[in-house]
């Protein structure tokens, strides 16, 4: 069963891939990035328990993290076109 | 099953790297290089190597796209069409990719049994039962990294030290280059402005 997971994640990441390489606009391409960071994340924790280590968990877990942090600072950049001169702090919030 | 996904996720590795290299637009760029580092280690961690893996994950894809990403706000978002032609790049990229695959011909193969770890037997048996005692730390990584290879850790500070070094003296020194007489302070520190000065003085 966790090989089938497996296949199908590899197969969902190939296309979310596709997605990010060809996307027209670069929504589409951020998209599609933060879904196959999402992939991988699930690719780990599947992986873990078809090896029988499901301490790998805790991996998976860190790398949503990080995957987290970079999409927030690609559309922070998005929205401010800068990613901390604070001049924009007290205006907008 | 292990070799499938491992072959899969480096051609997914192979893919992105050329779609960096195609792409114009650099902050699409940026977004793919994060989501490279982010495959490598998910490659690190098949192979079983989470140490590394961590390492890829929190350097390639955290800081470093965070960091990209500050330096593009100072440029443009679209790369300048190149004047002149790339052969001579692409000629020298290929002589250095054919000596660093030149470099790994001598080492044991990925799970061979005739890697040091396992032609040694004794050395893992060693660092595992006798360093609580001779160390005295719990992590057996740590003290590995720490002591049994410390002088290894060392000479790897002082490069990321040096690299720290080189990179603070080119951006500090351009900063503090047209006030002559101005106080000295350290590195890194916010250009001083006039009424500082005054109290300074």
């Amino acid at each position: 069963m966790f090989v089938a997971a497996t296949l199908a994640l590899l197969v969902t990441m190939i296309l979310t891939l596709f997605r990010a390489l060809v996307g027209p606009t670069i929504f589409d391409r951020l998209l599609a990035v933060n879904s196959f960071g999402t992939k991988t994340v699930l690719l780990i924790a599947v992986y873990g328990f078809l090896t029988k280590r499901p301490e790998f968990l805790d991996i998976a877990l860190v790398y949503a993290l990080i995957n987290y942090i970079g999409t927030i600072a690609v559309l922070k950049f998005f929205e401010y076109d800068d990613l901390g001169s604070g001049a924009y702090q007290e205006d907008d919030f | 099953m292990e070799t499938l996904t491992i072959m899969v996720l480096l051609a997914f590795l192979v893919v992105i790297a050329v779609g960096i290299i195609v792409l114009r637009d650099l902050l699409a760029g940026v977004v793919l290089l994060g989501l490279y580092s982010l495959v490598a280690a998910g490659a690190f961690v098949v192979m079983d190597a989470v140490d590394v893996a961590f390492t890829e994950a929190a350097v390639g894809a955290g800081i470093s796209t965070i960091l990209f990403l500050g330096a593009l706000s100072f440029t443009k978002h679209e790369q300048k069409p190149r004047g002149h032609d790339s052969v001579t790049a692409l000629f020298f990229v290929a002589v250095t990719g054919a000596l660093l695959i030149y470099g790994t011909l001598d080492m044991p193969h990925y799970g061979s049994d005739l890697s040091p770890a396992q032609t040694h037997p004794e050395l893992t048996q060693h660092f595992l039962h006798k360093s609580d005692s001779e160390i005295g730390i719990p992590n057996v990584v740590t003290s590995v990294l720490a002591s049994y290879r410390g002088y290894d850790t060392l000479g790897e500070t002082v490069v990321v030290f040096t690299a720290g070094v080189a990179v603070l003296s080119l951006l500090g020194l351009r900063r503090r280059r047209p006030e002559e007489e101005a106080p000295e302070d350290a590195p890194g520190d916010l250009p001083t402005v006039p009424d500082d000065e005054a109290e300074h003085k």
